[in-house]
């Protein structure tokens, strides 16, 4: 049955990130954002990239979208080159970008229904089951701006999860929220990723987000955008941002990170 | 207080202020500060409009009169729409047929009158491509504003989604416009209603007499009381149509974008 079949845990997608540099062209000249980075993430992997403003890291993540295409080097997921933005890669944004015409449903409903071999009333389905995944039932027909940032934020998970992508991509979506609400979103996207076996990459400048929330933190330093060092968190899921073992993770990966950027400062 | 009662106490208070209105106009009359062959009394303009209505003139007139009205304002809608999409998409065509409608947008809608007559002689077109020329231009500068007031995640969200590039202008660019587009429409209307009157005092033609016609032949008979009915007739259709044409978009534009109303 077409249904079951749509939602379905399928498995999650290996990336390859192959010597990838990008220059932005401003006023004052170029800018290298991206200097032949190469990065491997494995299936099911969840992966935060970690930096000051400006590292990259950010950009990195829409080259792996498919939105923007670097100036020399590749992405591979499952062995084939992102030319494009595709269903198996879906974005979350810092802003949630849903459509104010369209209600929760209308908004999750949005991708599934550029999914062809769906009856609508599948489609309805689907997104009814993504949005009681994210604690919202009651809201499936609020309007956007009736909705509270967390809620939000919830919304654009829902419709970012909806077509079944192979990969997460979130670039900091949660940092417009206020601490008490990006608790609970912790831990919801903890047991999501659990339960979905999605491949995330979720970009922060919040290093003890990172250090919450990752398997691995990849430390990017800017001025030319690079990859600095790498962290394996292993800690147990759930895992608690308040936790003692996190602050000693997240102590180590801020050490680190401030040397790059005084280092950055004195060259 | 419930919904139903303060909507009562608004057409109330709405009512007595026009009641009001008229009575003062009724007082001046019987006062005699003005002739009453320049101003009657609100009876008389009262009579002319019931036996109007009752041989049917008035009736037929604002038929004709919608009729040019609706065609002219939907072609204006169905052209300026795509047109602004193209302007805001495309550079070559903000360049150029962007360029054209805001000149052409500055121009009052009455001055194609003289144009249009030569063009098409004292025919229902002359009428239409007048409406048209009046509604138009600020379709396509609204929608042509709205697409580019969109902010650009929107498209980028549609992107990531699947959506191609016409895809995401017409499912994700034009409702987002929205908000831009009914003022657009709006304003288009009000465009399009005063030139049609303007052209339809202007130019006499056989076949159709319109509002504004009759309105001319109350000035040549110097029936004021024909003058004022059909004056308030025309008031009268220009806040019909307000209400039936634009407050269902409005209230869908307040309920999902949360946005104010009076």
């Amino acid at each position: 049955m077409a249904l079951a079949e749509e939602l379905q845990v399928i498995a999650p997608s290996k990336l390859a990130v192959n010597h990838v540099s990008k220059d932005f062209r401003t006023g004052r000249g170029t800018v290298k954002a991206l200097d032949d980075i190469s990065l491997s993430i494995g299936e099911g992997e969840f992966v935060c990239l970690v930096g000051p403003s400006g590292c990259g890291k950010s950009t990195l993540l829409n080259i792996i979208a498919g939105l923007e295409h670097p100036d020399s080097g590749q992405v591979l997921t499952d062995g084939k080159p992102v030319s494009e933005p595709g269903r198996d890669r879906m974005v979350m944004f810092q802003e949630a970008a849903l459509f104010p015409w369209l209600d929760v449903l209308g908004n999750v409903m949005f991708g599934l229904k550029l999914k062809p071999n769906l009856s609508n009333a599948e489609r309805r389905e689907v997104a009814r089951f993504y949005i009681n995944l994210v604690g919202l039932e009651r809201f499936a027909s609020a309007n956007i701006h009736e909705l509270s940032g967390g809620m939000k934020q919830r919304v654009a998970l829902a419709r970012a999860l909806a077509p079944n992508p192979r990969v997460l991509l979130m670039d900091e979506p949660f940092a417009a929220l206020d601490a008490l609400t990006r608790e609970q979103l912790y831990g919801d996207i903890q047991e999501i990723w659990e339960a979905r076996k999605k491949t995330i990459i979720f970009v922060t400048h919040n290093v003890r987000e990172a250090a919450c929330l990752g398997n691995r933190v990849v430390l990017f330093s800017p001025h030319p955008g690079r990859i600095r060092e790498e962290f394996k968190i292993d800690l147990s899921r759930p895992r608690d941002i308040n936790s003692v073992e996190l602050a000693e993770y997240s102590t180590e990966i801020m050490r680190a990170l401030k040397g790059y950027v005084t280092g950055e400062v004195g060259e | 207080m419930n919904r139903a009662l303060i909507a009562v106490r608004r057409g109330v208070t709405s009512l007595l202020f026009f009641a009001a209105l008229v009575l003062l106009w009724h007082v001046l009359v019987r006062r005699g500060v003005w002739s009453s062959v320049l101003l009657p009394d609100p009876s008389e303009v009262w009579d002319y409009l019931v036996s109007a209505v009752k041989d049917g003139t008035l009736l037929q007139a604002s038929l004709v009169t919608m009729r040019r009205l609706l065609i002219g304002y939907g072609v204006g809608i169905v052209l300026g729409i795509p047109l602004g999409l193209l302007t805001a998409r495309f550079k070559v065509c903000a360049d150029t047929i962007g360029v054209l409608a805001l000149g052409l947008q500055t121009l009052p809608s009455v001055c194609w009158v003289p144009l249009t007559l030569l063009w098409f002689g004292q025919t229902e077109a002359a009428m239409l491509f007048v409406v048209v020329m009046g509604s138009l231009w600020s379709m396509v500068i609204a929608t042509d504003n709205g697409v580019r007031n969109v902010p650009p995640i929107f498209s980028r969200a549609a992107r990531t989604m699947g959506s191609k590039p016409i895809h995401t202008l017409v499912f994700v660019m034009l409702p987002a416009s929205l908000p831009f587009i009914v003022s657009g429409m709006k304003q288009g209307w009000a465009f399009a209603w005063r030139s049609l009157m303007a052209a339809e005092i202007y130019v006499t033609i056989l076949t159709g007499f319109g509002l504004g016609q009759l309105l001319d032949n109350g000035r040549a008979l110097s029936a004021m009381d024909q003058v004022i009915g059909i004056m308030i007739v025309i008031i009268v259709i220009g806040l019909l149509a307000d209400k039936i044409l634009f407050s269902p978009w409005e209230r869908f534009l307040h309920r999902r974008w949360g946005t104010g109303r009076a």
